[in-house]
């Protein structure tokens, strides 16, 4: 082994000499506009993509100050939202798996922000902004966590089987989702609608054969679909470095272009989205990969506390020096945009809106036993009976 | 109701010793009557047009009268099948060489017809290549996928259970995959070995949101074929390999339904009920001839009484759901209960049947519920013909059965 470590150190020196950065408060308003409602231009830090056989984004991007605050309230609402998750687990009234996503808000929301609503999303567990974001309600998530009627599958589902008419869902199956948005892009194309799918997954889920399945089918047809990597650093317990041979997931599409985005700072987010949607569907160039390195803060689900595989210290600076609300909010107050006073306000506005939701949601009743038999088959044409456990529990159609 | 019981519990067990050295082994296509000759097979146009639950599909008559047939073995009509269905402008069908038709021709010549961008070939990825039939038929699609063979389902394994079976559950009913129909070759072709003769149809029993469907001959597929792709609901469609070339029949050329998910009594009997469906079939037809005649060589194992037996032979035809209703009022009349099936015998299909009837018939059943199956083993090359439950081992099960 000793004569592999110098091998190893000359393998990651290039990587050091130039690596992405993910702090999220990078980005510099070269000029201040004298007036401040109209759109104006904004320069991204050199070092927030990285691109494989396409170019990268140009650095410079057009924001306007609503379009920053709105992604301050969805982030900081969504982050609400993950952590009353959070807390009705910790109280038990959420059971099951629920996987959160605190402190990769800017990746949920700098898509939604670049994307259309024709567009269709499927990504994996990890799937409460999204839901929200793709036209579902913050009372409809924490139903389905809560397994009420409320739920957005009438509490069928739960944490992970959230869905919306352009969201196709999370999905519990690492890595099956990536096909099945390969298979929505094609029937995209061959409708010939103008939109693209946004097939998510984790660098945990980066491994599995299916996904490189996918990606092949993908450039073979030249299908409008973008793979987004979230790259959060750490497949449930493992590091990227312990379970990938190679750590730059958007260059694994063999000759499937990719970019590698610097995924806590939203501005470069939605900037990349834009991109990529850009490239499927305007410019017709086929898929995509885009890999956003971010990070959560959590365990990987309710059971995991998350410092077992990584130090406390990592996720306090991460927290502190790194995430994707702050940083937003430093932009804000730095370019003049809004107060402390009124960013305090939307934060105000967020928590009352999701504890309104949670009430709502706790106040949903629990499924009826009826429709535990429900939507297993579609109606009518679904066997003459299920099996319950005894002979009185036996449901007839 | 049959009066002998016990007249032996073994009755071939010296027939096959004594056999072994039989020097000259029967000619290939047998003594008896096999697919080719099979009366199951309806092969005049009148009695195919007579084909219990045929439905017309066309809006014009539901009357069978001055229709046409066309003869047709078991592949031609899984293609005459396709032809309408990809009329709709959103079916598309796709496979590992299905373009230019597909190992067994299934697909033959609709490329042409329909064109290469909705008839296509994949890349040799099953599991990719179900989660991407899921992916169109959850935009609505008719996405009709063929997986070479059904040896090669494992890997689409996981998108079929935990996706295409589990979707509009899941989703609140928000989605669905209903237009999803997975086509493959089952069963073994008699030189298949490990890879190319598996019948896998028991691992999907208890995939509540699929369907499994397997027919037994050309009308048959046509119809279910066509039955599956329409059902609102994911449809996993195998067909026996054997019979694509073997199986022939007079085939409506319209468009038409079976049902899914009911049996259908193909010879009525009342002393015995021997359930199967694939190619099986054709072997327990065989026995059914042997029971009535036996040769000489059998003829001292099969008692005089037992050979005017009125077996009754069921094709369950879907594996899910099974026709329990069928069956079971079967079995209520006739006491008796033999399955067949290519699968191996533990957790096969015929575990599930065994046990629903055996719960429904308990205190009508005068003999135990026999299963004449594959053995545990793998489907080993030089082996098959051991493996797969020929009509001797069918035949003797069901005199053992009589005589229990």
């Amino acid at each position: 082994m000793a004569s592999l470590a110098p091998l190893r150190v000359s393998r990651r020196l290039p990587q050091l000499a130039r690596s992405i950065q993910t702090s999220a408060d990078t980005t510099q308003l070269p000029e201040k506009p004298s007036d401040l409602s109209q759109p104006f231009t904004v320069k991204l830090h050199e070092d927030s993509f990285r691109a494989y056989q396409c170019d990268v984004p140009d650095l410079d991007v057009t924001v306007t100050k609503d379009q920053l605050l709105g992604w301050y309230r969805q982030m900081q609402t969504m982050r609400r939202m993950e952590m009353a998750a959070d807390a009705l687990y910790k109280a038990k009234l959420i059971r099951g798996f629920c996987h959160l996503a605190i402190g990769q808000e800017a990746v949920s929301v700098g898509l939604e922000a670049a994307i259309t609503p024709d567009d269709r999303v499927i990504t994996a567990y990890r799937c409460h902004p999204f839901a929200v974001l793709r036209g579902g309600t913050i009372k409809g998530v924490i139903g389905e966590l809560l397994g009420r009627q409320a739920g957005m599958s009438h509490g069928k589902g739960g944490s992970m089987h959230i869905f919306t008419p352009s969201f196709f869902g999370g999905n519990g199956i690492v890595g099956a989702q990536v096909p099945v948005g390969a298979g929505i892009a094609f029937a995209q194309k061959y409708l010939e609608k103008e939109t693209a799918t946004f097939a998510l997954y984790g660098d945990g889920a980066s491994n599995q054969g299916q996904v490189f399945e996918a990606y092949n089918m993908a450039k073979l047809w030249d299908l409008p679909v973008v793979f987004v990597c979230e790259n959060n650093k750490y497949g449930m317990g493992t590091s990227a470095e312990r379970s990938s041979s190679n750590t730059e997931y958007f260059t694994r599409g063999d000759k499937i272009p990719g970019l590698q985005v610097n995924g806590m700072d939203i501005i470069a987010a939605q900037h990349a989205v834009a991109y990529a949607r850009r490239w499927t569907v305007e410019q017709k160039k086929g898929p995509l990969l885009l890999e956003f390195v971010t990070y959560r803060y959590g365990g990987h689900s309710m059971s995991d506390p998350g410092t077992t595989y990584r130090t406390r210290e990592e996720v306090q600076r991460m927290r502190s020096t790194q995430d994707p609300i702050r940083g937003l909010q430093r932009y804000i107050e730095e370019w003049g945009l809004a107060s402390e006073q009124e960013l305090k306000q939307l934060d105000k506005d967020a928590k009352a809106e999701v504890d309104a939701a949670v009430e709502e949601a706790k106040a949903s009743p629990e499924p009826l036993i009826k429709d535990l038999w429900t939507d297993i088959y579609y109606k009518g044409t679904a066997p003459p009976y299920m099996r319950g456990r005894e002979r009185e529990e036996v449901h007839y159609y | 109701m049959l009066a002998y019981r016990r007249l032996s519990s073994r009755p071939f067990a010296s027939f096959i010793r004594r056999n072994s050295s039989v020097a000259e082994p029967p000619p290939p296509e047998g003594h008896l009557p096999s697919v080719a000759t099979s009366q199951i097979l309806r092969s005049t146009k009148e009695r195919a047009l007579r084909t219990p639950g045929l439905v017309w599909n066309d809006e014009e008559n539901s009357n069978s009268v001055g229709r046409e047939c066309r003869k047709m073995n078991l592949y031609q009509a899984v293609r005459d099948a396709l032809r309408p269905v990809l009329c709709d402008d959103t079916a598309v069908v796709f496979g590992e060489d299905i373009a230019f038709g597909g190992v067994f021709r299934c697909t033959m010549g609709l490329a042409e017809e329909f064109g290469r961008e909705r008839v296509f070939n994949t890349p040799l990825t099953e599991q990719g290549i179900a989660g991407f039939a899921i992916g169109m038929a959850t935009m609505g699609h008719t996405a009709i996928a063929e997986i070479q063979f059904a040896d090669y389902i494992f890997p689409a394994f996981d998108q079929l259970v935990n996706e295409a079976a589990k979707i509009r559950y899941r989703s609140g009913g928000q989605f669905n995959v209903g237009g999803l129909t997975i086509r493959t070759p089952t069963m073994s072709v008699g030189h298949g070995g490990l890879y190319h003769s598996q019948s896998p149809e028991g691992f999907f029993m208890g995939a509540a949101g699929l369907k499994v469907v397997i027919p037994r001959s050309p009308i048959q597929a046509k119809g279910l074929l066509l039955s599956a792709i329409r059902d609102p609901n994911p449809v996993i469609f195998m067909e026996p390999k054997i019979l694509y070339r073997s199986a022939i029949e007079q085939v409506p050329i319209d468009d038409f339904a079976l049902p899914l998910g009911r049996a259908e009594t193909l010879v009525p009997g009342a002393d015995l009920t021997l359930l199967t469906w694939g190619t099986p079939i054709y072997h327990c037809e065989t026995a059914l001839h042997l029971l009535a005649d036996p040769p000489a060589g059998l003829a001292s194992h099969v008692p005089a009484a037992l050979r005017t037996a009125k077996v009754e032979l069921i094709d369950l035809r879907s594996v899910l759901p099974w026709d329990a209703d069928a069956v079971a009022e079967s079995v209520a009349r006739t006491g008796r209960l033999v399955i067949v099936h290519e699968a191996g015998m533990t957790a096969g299909v015929g575990a599930e049947i065994a046990a629903e009837v055996q719960k429904r018939c308990f205190l009508r059943l005068a003999a135990p519920v026999k299963r004449v199956t594959g053995w545990d083993t793998p489907v080993a090359l030089q082996y098959e013909k051991f493996y797969i439950p020929d009509a001797v081992r069918i035949l003797d099960s069901i005199v053992e059965t009589l005589s229990y």
